[in-house]
């Protein structure tokens, strides 16, 4: 097996993790740059994907399944955007002519993103395999993965003996997450687009190692593992939810003032707030993942929600955490002039809320 | 508005102690002694707290249902404080709904079109069903009237999730407000998936033509679109039923429509009153009329044939049996209004 982009944090764990499997002999890690992770058993090979190379270290290990992780929103280290995306482009069409002349392999998954759908006012709520986006992505990461998936889908056309799945993951986020999201989310105040309050679906990193180990294996019984998958956690949260829970006050701007706020933080190197980016916290995206439940026959452990409290509590709080929040509102209900109830939160029933509530 | 069910609670309160408070109302300026004495009222009606009923008068009348108000008001503003609620996948957040949206819409539901609602029976306790109603007004205020028709009307307190033109998802605010009022896009694909969820829907299907028409048309159904809502509704298997709105298109009389302007703006149509825009925000005060809201007998789709969504003949004879039936209902209503105002 063969896992690229295995320097990072999601590949590096992944291919600790198939090793243990019992039917995966050698997991050859390769990625341009040398991991700072420890790898365990897999060989690694310092091999840029952008280069022919990679055909020979296709045929050297006779690798029957590759798992292509190395398509990636976000630079390892000191590169520019360019780099990125042409490790993901170029990338994926050097490693998929390799894959196309190697007999030897038989399965092939790849990690793309949902943010292929776009998003737009104009689109339905919830986002199916098979809905085409009202609006290409313009840029960015997302036209990347878009891209991405065009050329699998050719390579599965020429190479229709192997098993070709596509895995699109909702915004993935753990404990140490490196995604754009998670750096805007990690932004002291958050600013948002103002008159807008995006849905958005959260999907956690060891779910994301599961799905891709059910991918990478034989179908189990009554499933198959081949095709297009949305991955992403059960429900939804809102955008200010989101801040809300983790305690960070939000800024809202009116759409220009974001785009320029936006290019500021890319410029100083905070964020990668691209356009893509700011699209979706403008429309949010759901998607639907019944595929995944009954086609690809896999159920996360963890929620949006979850996901989500588990990302909060690993970035400590901001600066109106939710406890602090929940104190004053309790020192509220003390005062004199509110009642001074001592009523457990929750017996509302059917009750109204006062006019100061709002 | 919210006090209306309260009000019960109270009632049954001063019913019980009605004679007594009376007298307690006569007593305080004589002092306390006579409270402690009161029949039927233990430990609840402690000396300060009658004295301060007695001054408050009709104020302090209730005093604990405030007090739960209030109570119940904190762990809403704690809960919405620390965004410990759900939404659905459309955005649709229940408890802001009931609590703060719908509060909001009920006077003017109320009190300004004094809404009344007939035929609420006509749908289902349970299951999916799609709302056909038609659409007038200049402002689509019908289909949030609607909404609080369904929500305080009906017997099993369903929610109406209305499906609204892509419009309403690009302004901001309007956008926010109508995701978390539980709207979404008039689409097939949500509009199934609401349905197959079980969900009642609410649906116009003359969209801009019908809220844009001028006022010398009013009452007057334009087209149906194409009847995508009758192959969802077939698809989905659910029932239609047809919906008559009465007292919405006269409350923005638009005489005129600026269309150099509303395509400038990038709006359907730029709507001209006797009031608005001559009156500036003032002019944007709706007229005051009577509403009617009459759910119709339900159209049921769940004895076709699976291929049937997908039959030109049968979707337009569908489409159109609902429009007459609409349109039926409507002249009927306007027979029995005595007034506009009225």
């Amino acid at each position: 097996m063969l896992v690229t982009g295995a320097a990072r944090q999601l590949g590096g764990r992944f291919v600790r993790r198939i090793q243990r499997e019992p039917d995966v002999d050698r997991v050859i890690a390769v990625d341009a740059v040398a991991p700072g992770q420890r790898l365990g058993d897999a060989v690694f090979v310092r091999a840029d994907i952008r280069q022919p190379a990679i055909a020979r270290v296709l045929a050297e290990h006779m690798v029957d399944t590759v798992v292509h992780l190395d398509v990636s929103g976000k630079a390892l280290g000191a590169q520019g955007r360019t780099a990125v995306k042409e490790t993901n482009v170029i990338g994926t069409m050097q490693l998929l002519g390799a894959c196309q002349k190697a007999p030897s392999v038989r399965r092939m998954v790849v990690k793309s993103s949902t943010g292929v759908y776009g998003s737009a006012p104009r689109d339905p709520a919830v986002f199916h395999e098979t809905t085409p986006p009202k609006s290409l992505p313009g840029g960015g990461f997302a036209k990347d993965a878009a891209e991405v998936e065009g050329y699998v889908r050719g390579f599965a056309r020429r190479r229709p003996d192997v098993a070709v799945c596509v895995l699109r993951f909702a915004n993935i986020l753990g404990p140490d997450p490196d995604s754009p999201l998670a750096d805007y989310l990690a932004l002291p105040v958050l600013p948002t687009v103002f008159g807008y309050d995006p849905r958005l679906q959260f999907v956690h990193e060891d779910d994301v190692l599961d799905v891709l180990g059910i991918a990478s294996g034989e179908p189990r019984r009554g499933t198959l593992n081949s095709g297009t998958f949305n991955i992403a956690g059960d429900g939804v949260l809102l955008l200010s939810q989101c801040a809300r829970r983790l305690g960070r006050p939000t800024m809202p701007l009116l759409l220009p003032a974001v785009t320029w706020v936006g290019q500021a933080l890319r410029t100083v190197g905070m964020t990668d707030f691209s356009p893509e980016q700011i699209r979706l916290l403008t429309h949010g995206r759901v998607v639907s993942t019944v595929q995944m439940r009954e086609t690809l026959g896999f159920r996360p452990r963890f929620s949006t929600a979850e996901t989500f409290a588990e990302f909060a509590r690993s970035r400590g709080p901001g600066l109106l955490p939710p406890a602090a929040v929940g104190r004053a509102v309790d020192r509220l209900a003390a005062l004199p002039f509110a009642g001074g109830t001592g009523r457990a939160p929750g017996s509302s029933g059917d009750t109204h809320p006062t006019p100061s509530v709002r | 508005m919210a006090d209306a069910k309260v009000i019960p609670f109270d009632d049954d309160r001063s019913r019980s102690g009605g004679v007594p408070r009376a007298g307690r109302r006569r007593s305080a300026g004589r002092g306390t002694g006579s409270v402690s004495a009161l029949p039927g009222q233990p430990a609840a009606a402690l000396p300060p707290e009658g004295q301060e009923e007695a001054v408050a008068g009709p104020e302090g009348v209730g005093g604990g249902g405030w007090d739960r108000r209030i109570a119940g008001g904190l762990a809403f503003l704690r809960r919405r404080l620390t965004g410990e609620y759900d939404v659905d996948e459309f955005g649709y957040d229940e408890e802001l709904t009931d609590q703060v949206l719908m509060s909001m819409l009920r006077p003017v539901y109320e009190k300004y079109f004094r809404v009344e609602v007939k035929g609420i029976e006509n749908i289902p306790s349970d299951g999916g069903a799609l709302i056909v109603s038609n659409h007038s007004g200049t402002l689509p205020l019908d289909g949030l009237m609607l909404q609080v028709a369904v929500h305080d009307n009906h017997p099993a307190g369903r929610h109406l999730r209305l499906l609204a033109a892509d419009l309403v998802f690009m302004l901001p605010v309007v956008n926010e407000l109508a995701r978390k009022a539980g709207h979404t896009l008039a689409c097939a694909e949500d509009a199934e998936r609401l349905l197959r969820q079980g969900e009642v829907v609410g649906v116009m299907p003359e969209g801009f033509k019908g809220i844009g028409k001028p006022f010398g048309e009013r009452y007057k159904l334009q087209r149906f679109g194409r009847g995508g809502f009758v192959s969802t509704a077939l698809r989905a298997g659910v029932p239609i039923v047809p919906c008559s709105i009465v007292g919405a298109e006269e409350i923005y009389p638009m005489i005129g429509n600026a269309k150099t302007l509303a395509r400038l703006l990038g709006f359907p149509y730029f709507p001209i009153t006797p009031t608005f825009p001559w009156l500036g925000p003032l002019g944007a005060l709706p007229l005051p009329t009577k509403w009617t809201i009459q759910f119709g007998e339900p159209i049921p789709t769940d004895g076709y044939p699976m291929e049937a969504a997908e039959d030109p003949m049968l979707m337009f004879n569908l489409t159109d049996q609902v429009r007459e039936q609409i349109q039926h209902t409507l002249y009927k209503l306007l027979v029995q209004r005595r007034s506009v105002f009225f």
